[in-house]
């Protein structure tokens, strides 16, 4: 790891913080859904009012519970839930419910890629995953001179689920590439819409240098970056961090003994982070168990049922593509790593095509693609997977080929409707073997050169008359026609 | 006709047979608050038009032969601590002085189900802390026994307009004694019944794993009527229990099977306690002696730790509780410029301010305890130690009720104290909880009633105690005292 440009090695371990797709709040029956005018999906019991007593989504524990199986956690037969006591405007009770010393999830991994060997992969280990509510969102407004805050509670409740790693991750490559998977991971499972830009997925890193000097190792103080929200900005963030704490620890010399740990934020315009204020002492949270909420049990019933459900993973997706389909493991990757909705769409593709290969080729390159350039998911793809199935049957029977087939393909994007229909509208005719005969022999009649190199071994020779044959009929197929002007040589000859 | 004010059972006679309407109750009621609460100073706020509205629009559906509530037409008063739409619910704190609940507290709507007619809130300890009433913040009530002497807390007011023939019904909360001490200091009968029996939401929170709302009343059957209308599970509670709620009035006039009733020496032995109060004790046990119970000595042993233990645990989970109250929300804010705001910027002088001028002194007493009990590196010796002691005293009640049905003792180690005599020093205030607190710790249900005057013709209660869910053995073995002694038919000359 240690080189001359890089004198040290990187330290990272993560906070996630994943929105759950409940359609309710946590604690109350309040809607979590994104962009509603301030302070309208509330109730007395998210608002915090006098009196008002919270109670468990039941669907949020589940999805809690379906998570951390997914990760390989140890679920307790117990958990419960604290008050995390703090002063904040955008806090109304004063505290956060969340969990402290049981939390839902124990221990756990996930398993990557590795960014600098794409043929290894590497295990990054879990603390936990604790349910909490979210917080609202305060609103500063310093223009006129005055500073007035507004204060929207919408999301207060919301249901968050907090994943924290082990200190495992050795590069900004490899933060990023356990926010890729887990996040692939979360939306297979579908309990999480992961949607970034609307904070349904947070990011916190703590990171520090390990620097070897004079044969020993020397820790940087840890520095905790808040609340980043996209994988560019994770990993712009520790690579800048990184350098930062090396040039402080070369000015200061101070390390992990000597410094507590620090927050910092991410300033994505001026790309450095830079530090928060500075708590006068530690935060002390005061925690205590939530009195008026019940301790879950969860029996090794529900777990084992919930685990039984569970959707496939991303992981065992890609096995099992290679074993069923006889894809090669880049091609499962690319598939898998487009979501589940991509992988149902070439399943069906192959299926019904008969032709994994074809279908996997083309869904990479013309679909991807297509999507990309249009901005849609596989959900509002134009081709319905049927449709592509159609009219790759038809390039593997040899009806059509693939240059015709992409025109067929565009047509499809363009107007919709049936492959025949397509085939139709395109002027597309399958042409008789007689017909291709009678035009093979009149071509090499007219270029006794092309019959002599074939002849003598060239038989790519034969491509200079594909065009021709194109040009004189559309629908050729130049396979067809490559094949009978080659038997006709040969019985020529 | 003379309304009886102070009889549920007969006004709901009179209303069912039509010799009276509910207008006549209620002005009844209404009346007699204005000639008696100048001087008690019971009620925060009257509620005269709704009231009335509420009595005849009961009226009309009689009329009209409509079904009607369990308690259709008798005027109740309302604890200030239980939200209510139509009414301010001040806790008797600055701090809520202009609150309105955006909602009905669960036990108001049942009452409002019932058919009851709510005529105001009472005065209370400002958010229930306090064993006097002298903590409110709009002023003190007085004991109608004696206007020198104060009421008991913190359901002072709840008990005073029972015991001044305001209301024939009253609903109090109970933490550490709140229903029970103000009720034997009152005269009348009360009753804390197990936690979960009534819902508290809607009950603003002083201690959420010991509040309970119960009711007070003249005698035990209108406890039992009462308790009918508002005990029962509720989904807004998460701490409400799934259990069926019996006819808590069925079976008043008699005592099924041998009753067993268990003493505790220890506490009739207690430094402090009043000769008159131990007499009074001492002749409620001869007084079920010869109706036949059986008379048991029993030990709890750990009862010293009852106070020490209530006073970690109530302030810790008070002190989480009113984190809420930092004048962003609702409630009392303090108006602070940035530019006076200090050293601390304007955030955090809003929040010290507006807590500090709203307060009063012994909520920022058991703030301050609650804080410190739960901080960091005080948690385990306090918090984590007291929550083991509570399972210790509750173990000490599960043993006791191995071998006695009921446990008898006295409510106070004295009766109705001066005002003023306690208030400046509250470890002596503290101790008027020494023998009810055990009922709150471990959850169990308990109930006061009247037995005995001391020579200055000053109540004494008599305290029951039963294992969880008997609350309808409390109120046999209650009603069998009252059919044998004529204590709760003394009033006030």
């Amino acid at each position: 790891m240690l080189s001359v440009d890089q004198p040290y090695e990187i330290v990272i371990g993560l906070e996630v913080h994943v929105q759950l797709r409940t359609t309710t709040k946590l604690f109350c029956r309040c809607a979590t859904q994104f962009g509603a005018p301030p302070n309208t999906n509330v109730c007395p019991v998210c608002l915090g009012m006098p009196g008002a007593l919270p109670v468990i989504n039941e669907h949020a524990v589940q999805l809690a519970l379906q998570t951390g199986l997914a990760l390989g956690s140890t679920i307790p037969p117990m958990t419960k839930w604290d008050r995390k006591q703090y002063f904040y405007p955008d806090l109304p009770k004063g505290y956060q419910i969340s969990q402290f010393d049981l939390p839902i999830c124990d221990g756990g991994h996930l398993t990557i890629a590795d960014p600098a060997d794409e043929s290894q992969t590497r295990t990054i280990r879990l603390i936990r995953a604790h349910l909490e509510e979210d917080a609202g969102k305060s609103m500063h407004d310093e223009a006129n001179g005055r500073a007035d805050s507004r204060i929207d509670l919408n999301r207060c409740g919301t249901p968050l689920l907090e994943i924290v790693s082990q200190p495992d991750m050795r590069s900004a490559a490899e933060a990023k590439a356990f926010l890729t998977e887990l996040k692939l991971l979360l939306t297979y499972l579908d309990v999480s819409d992961c949607e970034m830009q609307e904070g349904s997925l947070r990011v916190d890193a703590n990171v520090n240098l390990k620097i070897e000097k004079a044969g020993d190792t020397i820790a940087t103080p840890i520095v905790e970056i808040k609340n980043m929200n996209s994988f560019r900005a994770v990993e712009r963030a520790i690579a800048h961090e990184a350098q930062r704490q090396y040039h402080e620890w070369e000015e200061t010399g101070l390390t992990i003994e000597d410094r507590t740990k620090r927050t910092f934020g991410w300033d994505d315009a001026a790309e450095r982070t830079v530090p928060q204020r500075e708590k006068e002492e530690a935060a002390d949270y005061r925690y205590l168990p939530d009195p008026d909420l019940l301790p879950i049990c969860l029996s090794t019933e529900t777990v084992e049922a919930t685990r039984a459900a569970l959707a496939e993973f991303p992981a065992v997706a890609r096995q099992r593509l290679q074993a069923d389909y006889e894809i090669k493991a880049y091609d499962a990757d690319v598939i898998v790593n487009q979501g589940r909705g991509v992988v149902e769409y070439f399943e069906a593709v192959a299926k019904g095509s008969g032709d994994a290969r074809r279908a996997s080729s083309w869904i990479q390159q013309d679909v991807l693609r297509t999507m990309k350039e249009q901005g849609v998911g596989i959900g509002d793809f134009a081709v319905s997977a049927d449709t592509l199935a159609e009219l790759l049957g038809q390039v593997s029977a040899g009806k059509l080929d693939n240059a015709r087939a992409r025109d067929v393909f565009q047509h499809l994007l363009e107007k919709g409707g049936s492959v025949a229909e397509a085939i139709k509208a395109l002027g597309i005719e399958s042409v008789d073997a007689g017909e291709i005969e009678s035009l093979c022999q009149e071509l090499l009649d007219a270029n006794p050169q092309v019959v002599e190199d074939v002849r003598g071994g060239k038989m790519q020779a034969i491509g200079s008359l594909i065009g021709q044959a194109k040009k004189k009929n559309p629908n050729v197929n130049p396979k067809q026609f490559r094949e009978i002007c080659l038997q006709l040589i040969e019985s020529a000859g | 006709m003379t309304i009886p004010l102070d009889s549920a059972a007969k006004l709901l006679g009179l209303l069912a047979s039509g010799e009276l309407t509910a207008r006549q109750a209620t002005q009844a009621s209404l009346d007699r608050i204005a000639a008696t609460d100048p001087e008690v100073g019971a009620f925060t706020f009257v509620n005269t038009e709704a009231a009335l509205a509420a009595a005849d629009s009961i009226d009309q559906r009689r009329r009209d032969g409509q079904p009607l509530g369990v308690l259709a037409g008798v005027p109740i008063a309302v604890k200030d601590v239980l939200c209510t739409t139509d009414m301010p619910t001040t806790c008797s704190s600055r701090m809520l002085e202009n609150h309105m609940s955006p909602y009905d507290a669960t036990v108001v709507a049942r009452l409002r189900a019932a058919d009851a007619v709510i005529v105001g809130k009472t005065n209370m300890d400002e958010f229930a802390m306090g064993a006097s009433t002298e903590t409110s913040a709009f002023g003190k009530t007085t004991n109608p026994w004696n206007p020198s002497l104060t009421p008991g807390g913190s359901s002072g007011g709840a008990a005073a307009c029972v015991a001044a023939g305001d209301v024939p019904l009253s609903l109090g909360s109970d933490t550490g004694g709140s229903i029970r001490q103000p009720a034997a200091f009152c005269g009348i009968t009360g009753l804390k019944p197990t936690y979960g029996r009534v819902s508290r939401y809607g009950l603003i929170a002083f201690a959420s794993s010991l509040d309970q709302v119960g009711p007070m009343a003249f005698d035990a059957v209108d406890c039992a009527t009462l308790l009918n209308a508002i005990a029962g599970s509720d989904a807004s509670d998460s701490t409400s229990l799934p259990v069926e709620t019996p006819d808590f009035t069925a079976g008043l006039d008699r005592i099924e099977g041998e009753l067993r009733i268990g003493i505790v020496k220890h506490h009739l032995e207690a430094e402090g306690l009043d000769p008159e109060v131990r007499q009074a004790v001492d002749d409620a046990i001869e007084v079920f002696r010869d109706a036949g119970a059986k008379i048991v000595e029993v030990e709890l042993p750990h009862s010293d730790y009852w106070v020490p233990t209530y006073y970690v645990i109530a302030p810790s989970e008070a002190s989480s509780n009113l984190s809420r109250y930092d004048g962003a929300h609702y409630g009392h804010r303090s108006p602070v410029a940035a530019s006076d705001a200090g050293d601390r910027g304007p955030l955090v002088a809003t929040y010290c301010r507006s807590r500090g001028e709203a307060f009063g002194a012994e909520v920022k007493r058991r703030i301050m305890i609650g804080m410190y009990a739960l901080s960091a590196g005080y948690g385990d010796k306090y918090y984590v130690k007291a929550l083991q002691v509570r399972r210790l005293i509750r173990q000490d009640f599960d043993s006791a009720f191995q071998n006695v049905d009921l446990l008898l003792g006295p409510v106070t180690p004295t009766p109705p104290f001066a005002m003023g005599e306690k208030i400046d020093d509250p470890l002596q205030m503290y101790l008027c909880d020494l023998f009810t607190v055990g009922a709150n710790l471990a959850g169990i249900p308990a109930l006061s009633m009247p037995g005995g005057l001391t020579s200055n013709n000053l109540p004494i209660g008599i305290q029951l105690q039963a294992p969880p869910l008997q609350e309808a053995k409390l109120l046999q073995a209650a009603a069998a005292f009252q059919r044998a002694t004529d204590w709760h038919t003394k009033r006030p000359l």
